[in-house]
């Protein structure tokens, strides 16, 4: 009986070894045979009842035999690729159990296997990077001052930069520019990214309709989201105290806060100009505010702000008390949360300065980046009709736009396929939870940001792409590309083990 | 101070010979110094033991030890780290005498109690107990081949010394400690604890550390992930609970786990020292056991691999740099005989195995190269291996031959310590076994006198060897040999063995006068010069107080006597033999009535000269009688044997 290895169109009348391309160790001699008719004195001979383990490893090209668990040695160097495990029998009736690894093997191959993942992690440590007087640690510095540069992390990009004696090759300015326009983004607020990056990149935009495009679309997510300035503003809520905005736990009615919170959603109505836009639907707004604040949670007052007249949005509304319901049953615990954080803050601050407090919140919602949206309460549109119709004429801008860039620049499918998609998500009631969901996560936004910020770089001639990015993208290209020309090594080696 | 000395090892010396020593040892003992300065002394002084051995000697001279125990006293965990620390350094020295831990009885058990404080306690504590507690030679200890064990006297005492103080139960836990250097020092301490002693080994393998038993977490740091020096330390631990009883030699973590992990310890890409290391625990774990041997023997070409071990330094180093070419030969030295070690081991008792070594390229030059280097230890593993070997019918006839391997063997002979002696005294024996060609050439070159001369030895396993030696070397000789061997040892020289107090002496001279009294001219020759001290002897011992075994062999001489021409005249003038021989005939054992019986077919065989008036003699004094009663017998020799001896009476 031969154990081997053999590449594809081996002679499989012969044992293996015995021709080219084939390799075997031999149970009567116990030779090992490497494409040759005369063996090599090898292990000791194998009979019945033994069990052979045969291990090829793709790192150093090498096979090794085993018997009943214990490892004979390396038999055979420098094999080529493509090679299938092969036994050839040649007495009448002889009898082999094949095991692939569907039961244990004998031989602890997890351990062998451990000790060549460590080996090479070991030879990536160790990997000589030819250290001329702190070359390395300056290229290093560069690339995580480009790093920081690059996605705007200026007063980071600064400190880091003068502590390693580095110069910025932009101007601050100009990051901190960036920096806006990917906060805005982040925070979902697209209507005013998009704004903001015609004031100050004024043909950016003219010259990339495509992107401008993919921006609107996500614009328009961001109005189903209740998230974009433009329905945010028509939410009935102040950014304050909407349910979608991150900060808003702190302004949560705990029970014994509602007057307090009833009058700020008064003042920030008033001071946001927009109260007219909401016409009986505000009064009732603030009157259930109002008549709620001895002891009534949140949740009803939602619900009594939901009496929409808009007949096509009626299943809308079933859902949203659905909602309100599963909200008040599932997620109480951490609402509980969010209470007990709200009372300790508010209690110190109490009725006095409570109004002034929010002017100042107000302000600073411009540049604070919020990337979370509250998952608590999801309402279209945050909630708002005026916002629901205003994101429905944005709906149809937007196709509009999409036809007009059709006519201009051709099919382009990927555009449709975004347009689609993000339009799906009025077919069901509960956008969030649809199979087209996940547009409405925030970390949808990251792709987007980063889109844009690339081309505002690419309109200063900075790369595109941070090098450290690069890096990373090149190492995992690397990985690849060795994975197919059949360089084991790289089976114990990802990008991410170096990435914490 | 601390500052100028640190890494300057003469700045050190002439701190020391300024006489800083017992100024800081001073401060250090001052109660009213307070924690920082003394805890700085303590730094100091740690400092200085770091460097040469003169350093420490100086140290100790001025009685470091006591103060620096004294020391741990202090409730300042910083000044007892501190003074742990610089005990560390010092044990660690090989100048410092271990027994100075335990000169006060109290020591121990406090540093048992401060295991717990902190993890620098715990890793100094256990690196002290595994410097102190050490067997001396402990690598030639870890191979005893020889009859006779080369423990020192004081080795197993410190091992019951700390287990009698909890060590297992303090120590154990430390296993599971975050840090590394904790895990690894506890490691070793257990690895010497268990050496050789079966009451530490069989109390591990049933301690349990977080619902663990020990072995399994050795088997886990013998993962080969971990680094090398966990992997052959934990082996270490395996091996000797495995030696000391405590874990069968069939057990998967030893045949599957730990002799796996000790071969790969030999491979070429390992360290040096790991390399001997490996080799060596790996020797002692298989010697014993054929089971393991055959392991090993087939594990990743471990023979071929060890071949790799003469092969250093690969290239000889420039001669201008002494150091190197100093550090490369002790190396080598090591190498050697670490190799040595484990072809013995492998070559125990399979044939199979022996021939694979010896097939492997240049054994035989390398063990005859071997018996005559420099380093002892090198010539000693040397002959361990050319024992074992030696034990090879097949290989005495061939390779031995060929390579002559008796000329360096008995070069080794000459003037060699005791350790040596041994070995290739019992490798001599194999040797002069009378299939083997190398006897002409041995007994040509003096080795009677030599063996003669081993027979008088102090050393029980010399005189052990030198008369069986002397055995094989008289078994089917000529006379010229009997005779030089006879005079060689002289009859004085005779007796004196004959009454020694181990049996297996006397066992082996009975059977050196057995095989010197065969072919009846020889057995004529020699009882006419020395028959009547034989017959004294041979009734000494039928009287004595001796086993089954020592009475059979002398009723055999009894019977070679017997069969002589004139010597038969001896037994049978002597009434007293006769009687002997008759009680022998009815004794309960087999064995001896056999032997006797065997005198009597000699004595009354009809063919010779005066058989008649043997046999008539003999019916006179009952033995017929007892004949026929044994021809009845149900033990068919016994049965067959009679009925023989009494057609002779017939005829």
């Amino acid at each position: 009986m031969g154990i081997g290895l053999s590449a594809q169109g081996v002679n499989m009348n012969r044992l293996p070894g015995w021709d080219k391309h084939s390799y075997g160790y031999h149970g009567d001699d116990g030779h090992s045979f490497c494409s040759s008719g005369t063996g090599q004195p090898y292990g000791p001979t194998f009979t019945t009842g033994d069990v052979i383990g045969c291990c090829v490893n793709l790192i150093n090209n090498t096979c090794f035999y085993t018997k009943n668990g214990h490892s004979l040695g390396i038999a055979f160097t420098d094999l080529p690729p493509n090679l299938y495990p092969t036994v050839g029998l040649q007495t009448p009736g002889e009898v082999v159990d094949a095991n692939f690894g569907q039961h244990p093997f004998v031989f602890d191959i997890e351990d062998y296997m451990r000790e060549w993942r460590t080996k090479i992690q070991a030879q990536i440590d160790r990997f000589p990077i030819g250290d001329r007087e702190g070359e390395w640690q300056t290229m290093i510095q560069k690339m995580v001052s480009s790093y920081l540069v690059h996605h705007g992390y200026c007063a980071t990009a600064e400190a880091f930069a003068r502590s390693t004696d580095q110069t910025v090759l932009e101007e601050l300015a100009s990051i901190k520019n960036r920096q806006r326009i990917q906060r805005l983004v982040l925070a979902g607020r697209m209507g005013e990214a998009i704004e903001t990056t015609q004031q100050l990149y004024p043909s950016l935009l003219e010259r990339n309709p495509n992107l401008l495009f993919s921006l609107k679309v996500r614009q328009f997510i961001e109005m189903v989201n209740g998230t974009d300035s433009e329905v945010r503003c028509l939410g009935g809520h102040s950014p304050k105290s909407q349910d979608s905005y991150p900060v808003s736990p702190r302004s949560f009615s705990s029970p014994s806060m509602s007057p307090s919170h009833g009058m700020n959603i008064h003042s920030l109505a008033t001071s946001k100009g927009s109260s007219t836009h909401f016409s009986g639907f505000e009064s009732s707004c603030s009157n259930g505010v109002i008549s709620n604040k001895a002891h009534q949670s949140y949740c009803h007052i939602k619900h009594q702000s939901t009496s929409l007249n808009v007949p096509e949005l009626n299943n809308i509304n079933v859902s949203r008390s659905q909602q309100v319901n599963s909200y008040t049953s599932s997620d109480v615990d951490m609402e509980t949360d969010h209470y007990s954080n709200g009372v300790a803050e508010t209690s110190s601050n109490g009725f006095l300065n409570g109004s002034s407090k929010h002017d100042h919140e107000m302000e600073e919602c411009d540049t604070e980046m919020e990337v979370d949206s509250n998952h608590l309460r999801r309402q279209l549109c945050g909630g708002s009709q005026a916002a629901i119709e205003r994101m429905i004429h944005f709906g149809r801008e937007l196709q509009a736009m999409s036809e007009q860039l059709r006519r201009e620049c051709g099919k382009n499918t990927t555009n449709k396929k975004m347009l689609k998609d993000a339009f799906s998500l009025l077919a069901y009631s509960d956008p969030w939870s649809s199979p087209v969901g996940n547009q409405l996560d925030p970390i949808q936004r990251e792709p987007v940001c980063s889109v844009l910020n690339s081309a505002i770089l690419e309109t200063h001639n900075l790369p595109k792409q941070p090098p450290l990015a690069l890096a990373m993208g090149q190492a995992s290209q690397c990985l690849g590309l060795m994975a197919r020309s059949g360089i084991g090594s790289c089976a114990f080696a990802t990008v991410e083990d170096y990435l914490h | 101070m601390k500052n100028a000395v640190i890494g300057n090892n003469k700045q050190k010396a002439n701190l020391i010979v300024l006489g800083a020593v017992p100024r800081l040892l001073y401060l250090l003992q001052q109660e009213t110094s307070s924690t920082e300065l003394r805890t700085e002394c303590a730094v100091v002084l740690g400092s200085l033991a770091m460097g040469t051995e003169n350093n420490v000697k100086s140290l100790l001279d001025c009685h470091i030890i006591p103060a620096l125990l004294q020391g741990l006293l202090s409730p300042e965990l910083k000044f007892i780290e501190a003074c742990l620390r610089c005990l560390r350094t010092i044990f660690t020295s090989p100048v410092t005498p271990e027994e100075l831990l335990y000169a006060d009885a109290t020591v121990i058990p406090h540093l048992m109690a401060l295991l717990s404080r902190s993890r620098y306690t715990q890793e100094y504590i256990c690196q002290i107990f595994s410097h102190c507690c050490k067997l001396r030679h402990w690598h030639s200890c870890g191979f005893k081949s020889s009859p006779q064990p080369l423990l020192c006297a004081n080795g197993p005492d410190h091992q019951t010394i700390l287990f009698n103080h909890g060590a297992v139960q303090n120590i154990a836990h430390l296993l599971s400690s975050t840090s590394y250097k904790v895990r690894m020092q506890a490691l070793k301490c257990f690895s010497v604890l268990a050496f050789e002693n079966p009451q530490v080994s069989m109390t591990l393998v049933n301690v349990l550390v977080d619902g663990e038993l020990l072995p399994q977490i050795f088997v886990k740091m013998l993962q080969r992930d971990k680094p090398i020096e966990m992997q052959l330390t934990s082996a270490k631990c395996l091996t000797y609970m495995c030696r000391a009883g405590a874990i069968r030699t069939d057990d998967n973590c030893i045949i599957l786990k730990t002799l796996p992990t000790l071969v790969r310890m030999c491979n070429k890409e390992r360290l040096l020292e790991e390399r001997v290391e490996g080799a060596e625990t790996l020797a002692y774990l298989i010697e014993t056991d054929v089971e393991l041997q055959r392991i090993a023997s087939i594990t990743d070409h471990l023979i071929a691999m060890l071949s790799d071990y003469f092969k250093y330094p690969s290239s000889v180093s420039a001669i201008t740099d002494i150091k190197r070419l100093d550090h490369d030969l002790k190396h080598a030295h090591e190498l050697r005989q670490a190799a040595f070690k484990l072809y013995a081991s492998l070559g125990a008792n399979d044939e199979d195995i022996r021939k694979k070594i010896i097939e492997t390229e240049n054994m035989m030059d390398r063990i005859v190269n071997g018996l005559s280097e420099s380093s002892i230890k090198v010539r000693l593993s040397a002959v361990r291996c050319l024992h074992s070997l030696s034990r090879s019918v097949q290989q005495l006839r061939t390779s031995f031959q060929d390579h002559a391997v008796w000329k360096p063997l008995m070069k080794v002979l000459q003037n060699a310590p005791d350790e040596v002696l041994v070995v290739a005294s019992s490798t001599l024996c194999n040797l002069l076994l009378e299939f083997s060609p190398s006897k002409e050439p041995i007994l040509e070159s003096g080795a009677i006198e030599l063996l003669c001369s081993l027979t008088q030895s102090e050393n029980l396993a010399l005189r052990v060897n030198g008369i069986w030696a002397l055995m094989n070397m008289a078994f089917q000789a000529e006379q010229k040999i009997k005779a030089d061997i006879l005079r060689g040892l002289s009859t004085e020289q005779l007796f004196q063995l004959l009454s020694d107090s181990d049996v297996n002496v006397l066992m082996k001279t009975l059977g050196l006068l057995r095989n010197l009294l065969s072919t009846r001219p020889h057995i004529d020759q020699i009882m006419s010069t020395h028959g009547k001290q034989i017959m004294q002897a041979v009734t000494l011992i039928l009287e004595g107080e001796h086993n089954i075994e020592v009475k059979e062999q002398t009723l055999c001489i009894l019977a070679n006597i017997a069969d002589g021409t004139t010597a038969k005249e001896l037994i049978m003038t002597n009434d007293d033999i006769l009687q002997k021989i008759k009680y022998y005939m009815s004794h309960s054992n087999a064995k001896l009535q056999l032997a006797a019986m065997f005198c009597i077919s000699n004595l009354i065989w009809n063919e010779e000269e005066g058989s008649q008036e043997r046999q008539d003699k003999l019916r006179d004094i009952g033995i017929v009688d007892i004949l026929h009663k044994l021809s009845q017998s149900s033990d068919p020799n016994l049965c067959d044997k009679a009925k023989t001896a009494l057609q002779q009476y017939l005829a």
